[in-house]
């Protein structure tokens, strides 16, 4: 089991929104979701490596900011063309205001 | 960044198509105008709002002119409603499909997506084929050889322009595209924007529309008459006229193979008659640059970023008056077309990755 890695401040990210988050030269993507929940994912759209990150939360879906697919990011599974392989997701937990992601 | 901008193939399958892949003009990063994020979050929000107005008037004008035109049937009053209905069957569900493609007309999901298969049986397109290679049109915009929709090729085939307005040929080109897939068969252009695990579905959509068509055509013979037709089908011809003259000035006389929406997409003001069929895809470098933002928050998209962007065309005939010269010295010079000039506070192009083609502009 791989190490939690510190990835930003709760408050970094707004609610029902997506942040970037680069590590060991990979990028992810970090999102909160309406609920107040936190969630991670492969930062690129498994369509065309596309960031995220630049896309639009709706509830739990977020959608790529280049071509529209969709995923949902609690889940990772994809919601709408032009994306048809899921996306990976990563466990998330926050202590004491900060972020941290568990990364395979 | 850049490929020899001469011996054009447009074919997907070709000689360009490989180049521009071997260059990095293929799925390139594109230039975008810097917004900030809360700016950017507020322009991509949904709302069913806006498109439940306008496919409330487009569904309902449709019904309206085209019962008017039928019971005007035989008589000469009914040609200025067929003249409407015709422009709302055949060229404002250009933009409609378009929009719904996006996912961006309406918030609710299932509402872009109903609007988009009617538009698009409308429109004579695929809905799976047409998804694709839209998604290809916005990845590759005007990248000879990766971009299926370039609709005016160099040098300019000006004929076939002008019998577009009346869809002769895309419409041709639509019907022998709709029974070869009927048949089972993808062609193999559509093979490389189409994902194996959709292919099923194009030819299930086309096989529900020769059946449509076929039962309309029986119809007709059996009444006798040709409402049927001027109802269904014969719309996407004699009511194509203006979603080709707008959608001509989406791309027509600007530059090929370059990654700046800027330098490959013109914007257009335009009236507002115009601007309800067509969606304000008259916003068009604002769109491509920024395809997440609904079609009703363009204006104020290009409001925000007007300072970053070439001055745009006052009307349709201040584009055409742009368009029409170029598309003529083309016939001469392929490598030919218009670069508009940024205003002092845009960012510059970047002509280290367009050395070649701003050459050949000038």
């Amino acid at each position: 089991m791989s190490d939690w890695i510190e990835a930003c401040a709760a408050d970094d990210i707004d609610e029902e929104d997506v942040i970037r988050f680069d590590h060991a030269g990979r990028t992810f993507a970090l999102y909160r979701s309406p609920e107040d929940e936190f969630f991670a994912t492969d930062g690129l759209c498994t369509h065309e490596q596309i960031h995220l990150s630049q896309g639009l939360v709706m509830g739990d879906i977020i959608e790529c900011p280049k071509h529209n697919g969709r995923f949902n990011y609690k889940t990772g599974a994809a919601r709408g063309a032009p994306v048809c392989v899921n996306l990976r997701t990563y466990p998330v937990k926050v202590d004491a205001g900060k972020v941290f992601v568990q990364l395979g | 960044m850049t490929v020899t901008p001469s011996a054009r193939d447009y074919s997907l399958v070709g000689d360009s198509a490989r180049r521009a892949i071997d260059s990095g003009l293929a799925a390139a990063e594109w230039y975008h105008t810097d917004i900030p994020r809360k700016q950017m979050k507020e322009l991509m929000q949904r709302s069913d709002g806006p498109a439940i107005r306008d496919t409330a008037i487009w569904l309902g004008l449709l019904v309206a002119f085209g019962a008017a035109g039928a019971a005007l049937w035989g008589s000469w009053w009914c040609v200025p409603f067929f003249v409407c209905y015709g422009v709302l069957y055949g060229s404002a569900t250009d933009s409609r499909w378009h929009e719904c493609g996006h996912g961006t007309a309406f918030k609710t999901p299932w509402m872009n997506d109903a609007v988009y298969q009617i538009a698009c049986f409308m429109i004579m397109r695929n809905p799976v084929t047409w998804r694709w290679s839209h998604t290809r049109h916005h990845t590759d915009t005007v990248i000879v050889g990766r971009d299926p929709e370039i609709s005016v090729m160099r040098p300019p085939d000006l004929l076939r322009v002008v019998l577009n307005f009346f869809g002769l040929l895309d419409a041709w080109h639509a019907m022998v595209d709709m029974f070869r897939n009927a048949s089972g068969v993808i062609g193999a252009e559509e093979k490389t924007f189409i994902p194996e695990s959709e292919q099923p579905r194009a030819i299930r959509i086309a096989r529900i529309w020769v059946a449509i068509y076929a039962a309309t055509i029986a119809l007709a013979v059996y009444l006798g008459s040709w409402l049927p037709l001027m109802l269904i089908g014969l719309p996407r011809l004699y009511g194509a006229w203006h979603h080709v003259l707008t959608g001509l000035l989406q791309h027509g006389g600007l530059a090929d193979n370059v990654i700046d929406h800027r330098l490959n997409s013109r914007t257009v003001l335009m009236n507002p008659v115009s601007r309800f069929i067509y969606w304000n895809m008259n916003y068009h470098v604002e769109h491509h640059m920024f395809p997440m933002v609904p079609y009703h928050a363009l204006p104020k998209l290009h409001a925000m970023i007007k300072h970053d962007l070439p001055a745009p065309c006052q009307s349709i005939w201040a584009g055409y008056r742009e368009m029409l010269p170029a598309f003529v010295r083309q016939l001469r010079n392929d490598d030919y077309f218009v670069k508009r000039e940024l205003p002092p506070t845009a960012r510059p192009y970047r002509d280290e990755f367009h050395s070649e083609t701003a050459l050949a502009a000038e």
